[in-house]
């Protein structure tokens, strides 16, 4: 619902309506047993024509392109589809078989959204030498962790990072955190 | 303002392309490039691609979220045209227009009214085949226009030249309907060009110079057209004009409505029943999904002949992911039983395709091809039809009738599939061996790359052609060629007499022609062995026929000089006046004829043609 002076004009109707007539009015009777998210389109609402239609507090871009990454692998992947469902009483073989074609469709999305490359490019479990001095959010050391720059050592994991983001623009509205629309078939 | 660009558009069934080529560029130095097409391929999502799939989507209330079908150009169009279309009308076939191109050749329906999509409801905005194909072509200028149009939108679409294909069987109604799409599309300048011979353009482009060892004038080519949802079979004779190559399209079939798209419901279909046999249901959506994964499995079945099979898994429907999954695999099996033995069966010549026996009522449509049975097609083209054509005079046939081609030109994105143009191939060979022809080898078998943009490119390559001096028959000189001229000048001790250099063979003259140096006489040195130095240049092409030049700096070379005695009438040490004409031969060799005041002539022989690289 919108701000003070709405609630308390609705209040009022309502009491009167009730006092008087039996029962709330008919136009804000349907919003109260809508979810939360839709108001309707009462006159002071409409006033600003540039305000958005939706009335929840806008969402922050950030969160808005993690659920978009997610929505894009869901649309091209089905991946949150795979994550939400119980997997225990599959066998193996269907579960594989799901997999496959999941991981197929995922990379894709990976590959043609955001340019991934490895930190190290080095094969793995073969000595590597890290040469300057580092982040340690870049580069992780393991075992014996002594010394300065150059640092020899083997390599276990090559590291993942990402050189560019290429992602659609943000929808507009309510679309913004929405993974999936819910699909209804008509006959 | 003269055109800066040729621009050849393909506009497909399925798939329409652009391909361009800079016209100010000088011959050899243009390159046709294919453009990309900015399009909407999901909501909210703007890609390149270099296919735009001819379709367009009517966005009712509940289609798609507010403003998520913004273009660069349009932020809120009232179409939506291309991927995105093809996808939301798989969704919602209600609302989807598709091809339209078959619509605007079937007469059986007034293609100005608003009758499309095809038995949508009431609600529905409608439109006419030729305002759909119109949007299409609309939309691909309106994308040329926002990129390439320059800053003040002088490179604009409408001043170009722009060649656009239809199919060969159009007849010339739906080519007046054609022209008339285009003009509403805001289209000046624009030629309409046959998509066969456009095929055919685009493989003489991959050839290079060497094209003219594999085709000559008189060879009759089979053109094989097959799509994603049609099938073309045209006959082209190949002939000349003044020297320039022409293309006479002598017989064209029907426009069949049978294509790739036809072959991978039928692998679907046979997966879809084996499926079930086994209990699974599959229901349309699936069907959908077993459809696109039949599609994958095939092409990677065609590229790797050594795999024997290809998983084909249905994930599960709605949050049921993996415990809907069901799993079922193509082998190349059954992919040589459904769709080489059922599209591409051997036949024999005089196997024509069956016709359904017809029940009293038909629903209106398209008329799709009651038999699958391509090879069936291509025998009622090659025997029935073209016996009906006017040009038949000219066609080379068998005893039975049979139009036998020399060669054979696959177009269509089907055909990129190996086995199937080998299959093709083996039933033509078969009857053209009963006929008593030979058997077309390797090197009859035209094969252009890029097989979806083909004819895009052979339409801008056509547009190039005729600016230019056309596709010539014939190979011209690909050098200038000069001969040596002593001048006259005080003798000087030590120091040699200049030479000139005088253009006998501009760049390009063609074999088999010849030409004149007028109004300038020589001084030819007969009786007496004189040397007769010939020169070249590969840099100076603009140089005419009987240009003196006197300093050339590294542009010319010079080849070995010829050591002749010209003999006259006894006569030793004279000096004679001539003129000069000189002759290209068929066979590459440069004459210089020197014809004297008399009519004497002399010959001077030179071999100038070179090998050419394969």
């Amino acid at each position: 619902m919108n701000g003070f002076w709405e609630r308390v004009a609705v209040a009022f109707r309502c009491f009167f309506s009730i006092l008087f007539d039996g029962d709330i009015p008919k136009d804000i009777a349907p919003v109260r047993g809508r979810p939360s998210g839709q108001v309707p389109q009462t006159p002071a609402a409409q006033a600003p024509a540039s305000a958005p239609k939706e009335m929840d507090r806008p969402v922050p871009e950030a969160s808005a392109r993690a659920v978009q990454m997610l929505a894009l692998l869901q649309r091209d992947g089905r991946l949150i589809d795979f994550l939400a469902e119980n997997i225990s009483t599959y066998p193996d073989a269907q579960l594989g078989a799901a997999a496959r074609t999941i991981h197929e469709c995922c990379r894709k999305v990976l590959e043609q959204y955001v340019k991934l490359e490895p930190i190290l490019n080095s094969e793995e479990d073969q000595p590597v030498t890290v040469q300057s001095r580092f982040d340690p959010a870049v580069i992780k050391l393991l075992g014996n962790v002594t010394g300065q720059p150059p640092i020899r050592g083997v390599l276990r994991h090559k590291g993942w990072q990402v050189k560019d983001v290429n992602l659609p623009p943000l929808p507009q509205g309510s679309g913004r955190m929405v993974i999936a629309p819910a699909e209804v078939e008509i006959s | 303002m003269a055109a800066k660009y040729i621009i050849g558009i393909d506009l497909g069934t399925t798939n329409s392309a652009l391909a361009r080529c800079d016209a100010t560029v000088d011959e050899e130095n243009s390159r046709i490039e294919v453009r990309s097409i900015p399009q909407l391929v999901d909501a909210n999502e703007v890609a390149e691609r270099t296919l735009l799939p001819s379709f367009l989507y009517i966005p009712g209330e509940f289609d798609f979220p507010q403003g998520s079908l913004a273009l660069p150009w349009e932020p809120e169009p009232k179409l939506v045209i291309g991927e995105l279309a093809r996808k939301r009308g798989a969704e919602s076939p209600n609302r989807l227009v598709a091809s339209a191109k078959s619509w605007l050749s079937y007469a059986a329906v007034n293609r100005s009214t608003p009758i499309l999509p095809w038995q949508a409801p009431e609600e529905v905005p409608k439109l006419s085949p030729i305002e759909a194909s119109s949007q299409l072509l609309r939309y691909l200028r309106t994308v040329w226009d926002s990129r390439e149009a320059g800053e003040q939108g002088q490179f604009a679409l409408a001043e170009q030249d722009v060649l656009l294909t239809v199919p060969a069987s159009f007849d010339e109604e739906a080519r007046e309907l054609t022209r008339r799409a285009a003009e509403q599309a805001g289209y000046e300048q624009f030629t309409l060009l046959e998509e066969p011979q456009a095929a055919f353009y685009a493989w003489l482009e991959s050839q290079g110079e060497s094209w003219r060892q594999r085709i000559k004038v008189g060879d009759l080519v089979l053109v094989c057209d097959i799509g994603g949802g049609t099938t073309d079979f045209s006959l082209i004779l190949v002939s000349e004009e003044h020297g320039e190559l022409t293309l006479e399209r002598v017989a064209v079939g029907d426009h069949i409505l049978l294509g790739g798209d036809n072959m991978d419901l039928a692998l679907a279909r046979f997966l879809q029943q084996r499926l079930e046999a086994s209990g699974h249901r599959v229901d349309t959506w699936q069907l959908q999904g077993l459809w696109h994964q039949c599609r994958m499995a095939k092409e990677k079945l065609f590229e790797s002949p050594k795999t024997q099979s290809r998983p084909i898994t249905l994930l599960g429907k709605g949050t049921k992911l993996v415990g809907g999954t069901i799993t079922t695999e193509l082998a190349r099996d059954d992919l040589h039983q459904i769709l080489v033995e059922g599209f591409f069966p051997k036949v024999a010549s005089d196997e024509l395709p069956a016709r359904q026996r017809r029940v009293g009522f038909q629903e209106l449509g398209l008329p799709y091809a009651a038999d699958p049975a391509i090879t069936k097609h291509l025998a009622r083209f090659l025997s029935e039809q073209v016996r009906n054509s006017p040009e038949a005079a000219g066609i080379r046939r068998g005893g039975s009738g049979l139009a036998c081609p020399t060669h054979i030109l696959f177009n269509g994105g089907v055909l990129k599939a190996h086995v199937l143009r080998e299959r093709v191939v083996e039933v033509l060979n078969g009857w053209l061996r009963q006929e008593g022809f030979e058997a077309l080898g390797a090197q009859q078998i035209l094969e252009a790359p890029d097989l979806e943009h083909a004819v895009a490119r052979g339409a801008a390559y056509y547009g190039k052609a005729r600016r230019g001096r056309g596709v010539r028959i014939r190979s011209g000189a690909s050098r200038t060629y000069y001969i040596g001229v002593e001048s006259t000048m005080p003798a000087v001790p030590g120091m040699p007499a200049p030479l000139k250099a005088l253009c006998v063979v501009p760049f390009g003259m063609e074999e088999g022609t010849d030409a004149a140096i007028p109004d300038r006489e020589f001084g030819l040195v007969v009786g007496e062995p004189a040397e007769f130095r010939f020169l070249s240049s590969s840099v100076r092409k603009q140089d005419k026929i009987g240009t003196l030049l006197e300093d050339w700096g590294d542009d010319i070379e010079e080849r070995g000089p010829l050591q002749v005695t010209l003999k006259l009438d006894g006569q030793l040490g004279k000096i004679v006046p001539v003129r000069l004409e000189t002759r290209v031969t068929e066979l590459g060799t440069l004459e210089v004829w020197c014809v004297s005041r008399d009519g004497q002539r002399w010959k001077l022989e030179l071999n100038i043609r070179e090998k050419t690289k394969r």
